[in-house]
């Protein structure tokens, strides 16, 4: 009972301020209603037993990449958009309709889904067990060790991409 | 307990509001920021999925996601920086030098 009556509050704001994120003119207050737009999945994410993947939401979405936004905003002292959309009437109407059959689409598949398959080897109580953190520090060491340690590269790619591109001289 | 459908569906409306803010917004920064709205609508559909088939994986996945998230926020943001520095805007429609 609690459970819904949290996942009802954390849901309405979240997609409250997603779409007033969309509709804002000023990119500040976006970002702002951003963070917020985060924090509230981060709940939904302890709604689901989830609670190292709401710290790192917290941690990584809401601390540094909006940050980084921030700071960017900042750094181009943008003006207020005198136009909230484009120009066009054309593209604004079909841009909604795409919205709204994509909305419809999904919602008509993920009514229909089924849970069939095979369970995993992990049911709610073993990980509460074992510990959340455990668990996935255990799992991202053994058998997803590959793909870490691509992240790694990945993450030093993007390091020298972010400095080549932003910098004014190499 | 609140039933998979019901995350999905909110999972579904997050993903459409970033897909409609990327279609209407002419803002570079704010077309980022409706890409991260999809980012994590995926993100809570592995989360929710992972719970409810008693699963790890979906966490994982979602660790890895966050990852090139914030990869490709670095790399964006530095191509905005240097897009602004040669245009003097921020504007989608004002950047039309490779349009057909």
């Amino acid at each position: 009972m609690l459970e819904t009556a949290f996942f009802i509050v954390l849901a309405v704001l979240t997609v409250i301020t997603a779409i007033l994120v969309i509709v804002q003119r000023n990119p500040v207050v976006s970002a702002i209603y951003l963070i917020i737009t985060l924090f509230c999945l981060a709940g939904i994410y302890l709604l689901l037993q989830a609670p190292f993947i709401a710290v790192i939401q917290v941690l990584v979405y809401a601390g540094a990449i909006m940050v980084l936004f921030l700071f960017v905003i900042m750094l181009l002292n943008l003006e207020k958009e005198k136009k909230l959309i484009t120009r066009h009437r054309l593209p604004k109407v079909l841009g909604i309709l795409l919205g709204i059959v994509l909305l419809a689409q999904l919602g008509v598949l993920f009514r229909s889904i089924l849970l069939e398959g095979a369970q995993g080897q992990f049911p709610p109580e073993k990980v509460a067990a074992l510990g959340n953190t455990e668990v996935i520090a255990r799992l991202l060491f053994t058998d997803f060790l590959l793909p870490f340690e691509i992240t790694s590269v990945l993450l030093l790619v993007a390091i020298i991409g972010a400095i080549v591109l932003a910098k004014r001289q190499i | 307990m609140v039933p998979l459908s019901s995350y999905l569906i909110l999972s579904a409306i997050l993903f459409s509001i970033g897909v409609v803010g990327f279609l209407l917004r002419r803002n570079l920064i704010v077309l980022f920021m409706s890409i991260e709205l999809m980012l994590n609508a995926a993100n809570l559909a592995f989360v929710a999925f992972s719970r409810f088939l008693h699963s790890m994986d979906g966490q994982i996945f979602v660790f890895f996601v966050m990852s090139v998230a914030a990869a490709e926020a670095a790399v964006g943001l530095a191509i905005i920086m240097a897009v602004f520095r040669t245009k003097e805007t921020v504007n989608a429609d004002e950047v039309n030098l490779m349009r057909w």
